[in-house]
């Protein structure tokens, strides 16, 4: 079964084909960083804009690469939540079109969904139940999986998202953006020992990260966050590396706990900062201590793309969660009361 | 009873009283109530939201940077925009005037926008003045951000 996935929730527009949820034909990712550098993070208007220019030739593209015609298709699937409603909207109009003109099967899909179907993208043979922990810039939250499509949350971040904390630290520290690579970067080869922050860990399976952002401003810029920064470069560097320790250190406690009170033996990891080289090392080696497995993908599918889309598509549509023409974009994530 | 306060200075000495603030405010918000928050990183702004929120019986708030703008439901709807990421933030298309009447409005990073754009709102400047201890600067631009700042039992 062919089916075309789109994912425009964010900054990147992207189209892909994937036959049964597991042969990728093709994955076209448009990406808007270039722009959105200038500006030091995602512009929805100039996100939205962006799309509406690429949405068309993304996807012409990605039938091309696929060789495959829009008739050839037996599906589309599209990201519909969450995300930035206007962002969204582009993928959920074109997707809707395209279902309507050549009389096929659409498929809403949860964006954080599909970050998980990542990890079976890349690893077909990954078993359930396993704990999944989504890290970018807009989710961090931790979840029993029992199925590649059913997931229980398990806890979520009360404040900032990881990949958000990554972004504004990098802000403080005058790094450039996106934040994550840029702190990955500057970190390597630091002894993450020499400016240590506080890791905070709740009882619960929930995250925080706001107080380490507001620990990085006083270390940088004194007591009244208002001293200029006057740090030379590899000092920059050493709370970088700080930083980045404690937050790894925070999710791989928060992961492992997860595993510990669900039984679970596996972890998954998705989404942005799943990319970030000092979290795959240091969880890694302390699952591999407790006897649990880890997966990350490889970072192309970390970062949002389309056939993590078209291949979660295939098992909804096995299991007849199917949409029709009124699915619509929802932006916020749901909250817990 | 004088005339309602137009302007306030608060001084807390931790993120619980903070929040507290927030929580007072939040039990005196009124449909069309519109906070605009101002201040750094790390001020407490969010934290302040989320004291808002305890006060209008709503629950969770997490920080809205990625996605702009988080609804909350509770005693009345809550609409938590931030900023944060946009340099000239264009209110109409962000979706402001769909909750600018009938929602609590709170805006972090509300400098960002000409104030004159706001209407009635009550300002609110955090000033950080040591690692746990905040100075609230409180505004109140018209008659309503006036009656609820009264109302408020802060002043």
């Amino acid at each position: 079964m062919k089916i075309l996935g789109i994912e425009t929730s964010c900054d990147e527009t992207s189209a892909a084909v994937v036959v049964d949820g597991r042969d990728i034909l093709s994955d076209v990712v448009q990406s808007q960083i270039d722009i959105h550098r200038i500006y030091g993070g995602v512009v929805p208007e100039i996100a939205c804009r962006a799309h509406i220019e690429s949405i068309y030739p993304v996807v012409e593209k990605a039938l091309a690469d696929a060789g495959c015609t829009l008739a050839a298709v037996d599906a589309v699937a599209v990201t519909c939540a969450p995300g930035l409603v206007g962002a969204l909207l582009v993928g959920v109009s074109m997707a809707k079109a395209l279902a309507l003109a050549a009389g096929k099967p659409i498929l809403g899909v949860d964006h954080i969904h599909g970050h998980m179907y990542a990890n079976k993208l890349a690893f077909p043979d990954l078993a359930y139940p396993c704990v999944s922990l989504v890290v970018s810039g807009g989710h961090t939250s931790l979840y029993l999986s029992r199925s590649e499509i059913d997931h229980d949350l398990l806890g979520t971040t009360t404040d900032d998202a990881a990949g958000e904390a990554f972004d504004k630290v990098a802000k403080i520290l005058d790094l450039g953006f996106p934040g994550g690579p840029a702190i990955d970067r500057v970190a390597r080869g630091r002894d993450p020992g020499r400016v240590v922050f506080k890791r905070t860990v709740p009882e619960n399976l929930d995250f925080s990260f706001s107080g380490i952002k507001t620990a990085v401003l006083y270390r940088v810029r004194g007591q009244d966050a208002k001293k200029p920064m006057a740090l030379s470069s590899p000092e920059r560097a050493d709370v970088a590396a700080g930083f980045q320790a404690a937050v790894v250190d925070m999710l791989v406690a928060q992961a492992l706990k997860a595993c510990a009170r669900t039984g679970a033996r596996r972890i998954a990891v998705g989404g942005g900062v799943a990319c970030n080289s000092w979290l795959r090392e240091v969880l890694a080696v302390r699952a591999a201590k407790e006897g649990v497995e880890t997966f990350f993908p490889p970072p192309r599918f970390c970062t949002d793309n389309a056939a993590m889309i078209a291949g979660i598509a295939y098992p909804l549509f096995k299991a007849g969660r199917v949409g029709d023409l009124t699915l619509d974009a929802v932006p916020t994530k749901v909250h817990r009361g | 009873m004088g005339t309602p306060a137009e302007a306030l200075i608060l001084d807390t000495h931790s993120p619980a009283e903070t929040a507290e603030l927030g929580r007072c405010l939040g039990a005196a918000a009124r449909a069309g109530t519109l906070l605009a928050l101002v201040g750094d990183l790390g001020a407490g702004k969010t934290l302040f939201v989320k004291g808002l929120a305890a006060g209008l019986g709503a629950g969770a708030v997490t920080s809205p940077t990625f996605v702009l703008m988080n609804l909350y439901p509770g005693r009345l709807r809550i609409a938590h925009f931030d900023l944060y990421r946009l340099e000239k933030p264009d209110l109409p298309s962000l979706g402001f005037h769909d909750y600018r009447d009938d929602s609590v409005v709170v805006m972090e990073w509300a400098d960002r926008v000409d104030e004159r754009l706001l209407g009635d709102h009550l300002r609110i400047e955090f000033e950080v003045t040591g690692e746990d201890s905040r100075r609230l600067m409180f505004r109140a631009s018209g008659p309503a951000s006036r009656a609820l700042l009264g109302s408020s039992g802060l002043a």
